[in-house]
């Protein structure tokens, strides 16, 4: 009798043929029943291919790497968030009158429409902001806490909030102008951090973020500032 | 699981911020395992995890949920780790880090002895040393890119060959093909090995 080849033998062990033939011809021929015997022993054996183990919080880990790669939440990618571009431009704009103590350039929008952008772009700074800080507040790490990422993000964050700051001030929007100043102090606080930080210091960072109530003020003027923003469209 | 999976999916889609963050956290440790045996290497596993997601969120728009989303990123993964061990061999470097051995416990292989995964254990259950493990790490070495992903998909992800062929971009044959060889070099690096035991 013709004996198996390798290839029915793998495709055996594997299930992916008719087993009928090949069981039979098994039973009946010791040597193709040797040969398979070597085979099963050989794939059986590579299940002790080693496998490093993942520690405990890797899920989060990988989470933040890809943050910190482009990845951002999906709410950075709403249709919101082309109003920062407008309201970037618009701020610049704003602010530079002050630094520079020339009269205004004759806007492109009236005042209503003005407002409205940055209320909207400032409803969904805060939004992102929040993002941020909330991850740190309720981390809860098993050993020390890598906020590099969390750094970057305060670190563009930042930028931001420091002319969204000063447009407030020039306008006279003192409740913004005071949450954003405070925001401002949490984002530094943040940046300068080490990367690394130890139980101790994730506790003294959340605890600091809890006390100064600076999320719940976040929270409250982004609603305030969303509501104004839709109720003058 | 999977309808589980579809719904954070269409939550994911609509642009609800921590639905993506779910798809991550399911799947990331099966990722790195399927990822680590492709590439042999700790660092290379985390980087084909991070390109694979990154790559899935950016096509999640087409994905359709024919596949489920777990076999969906499995191909995403094998072509990244592809891409990734074959950019190697070109470099001429080695996969295998001997060092990636000693805390390399095969999960849920508390218990020293090994049986089958793959059908009937047999009477043979093998006491699994640390050396037979860098034995069988060195052999996956041997195997050439399109070897070694076809047989991770096969042995240890338990795709049919005709899965892997579609995972690998490939025709049946030839994902058959780089299975068998990948077996035969396997066998011829191992089988003295396992036959004295
Ligand atoms: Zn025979």
């Amino acid at each position: 009798m013709t004996h198996l080849t390798e290839e029915e033998l793998i495709l055996h062990y594997y299930s992916e043929a008719d087993g009928g033939p090949v069981e039979r011809h098994l039973d009946a021929c010791p040597e193709c029943r040797a040969a398979y015997g070597s085979l099963e022993r050989v794939l059986n054996v590579m299940d002790a291919l080693p496998v490093p183990e993942r520690g405990e919080g890797y899920e989060t880990a990988v989470w933040r790497r890809l943050r910190g790669a482009g990845l951002r939440p999906a709410l950075w990618r709403r249709p919101l968030v082309r109003w920062p571009a407008a309201a970037l431009v618009l701020a610049s704009a704003l602010v530079g009158v002050v630094l520079i103590h020339r009269p205004a350039p004759p806007p492109l929008q009236s005042a209503g429409v003005q407002k409205r952008i940055l209320d909207f772009a400032v409803g969904d700074y805060l939004d992102r902001s929040q993002i941020v800080l909330a991850e740190l507040a309720n981390a809860s790490p098993a050993g020390t806490l890598d906020i590099s990422v969390d750094q970057e993000l305060a670190g563009d964050l930042l930028a931001e909030c420091r002319l969204y700051h000063q447009t407030a001030l020039r306008t006279g929007d003192n409740a913004v102008a005071g949450v954003l100043d405070e925001l401002e102090r949490v984002l530094v606080e943040i940046s300068h951090a080490p990367s690394r930080l130890a139980p101790a210091q994730v506790e003294e960072l959340q605890q600091r973020l809890r006390s100064q109530g600076v999320l719940f003020r976040i929270r409250n003027l982004g609603s305030t500032v969303r509501t104004q923003a839709e109720h003058k469209s | 699981m999977e309808l589980a999976d579809q719904a954070v999916i269409d939550r994911a889609r609509s642009g609800d911020s921590d639905a993506f963050r779910v798809l991550v956290e399911r799947h990331s440790r099966a990722l790195f395992r399927l990822s680590f045996r492709m590439t042999g290497n700790e660092s290379d596993a985390e980087d084909v995890v991070q390109e694979t997601f990154l790559r899935a969120y950016r096509q999640l728009g087409k994905f359709d949920g024919r596949a489920n989303f777990g076999t969906w990123l499995y191909r995403i993964a094998a072509n990244c780790a592809l891409d990734l061990v074959r950019a190697r061999s070109r470099r001429g470097e080695k996969v295998w880090e001997p060092g990636a051995a000693a805390g390399g416990i095969r999960e849920g292989a508390s218990d020293p002895l090994l049986t089958s995964a793959a059908k009937d254990p047999g009477p043979e259950r093998l006491a699994i040393s640390s050396q037979v493990r860098e034995r069988v790490a060195e052999a996956m070495d041997e195997l050439s890119p399109a070897e070694r992903t076809a047989f991770v998909l096969r042995h240890f992800e338990g795709m049919c060959i005709e899965d892997v062929s579609r995972a690998l971009g490939c025709q049946t044959g030839a994902a058959k093909h780089s299975v068998f060889r990948a077996v035969q070099k396997l066998r011829r690096a191992l089988e003295p090995l396992v036959n004295t035991k």
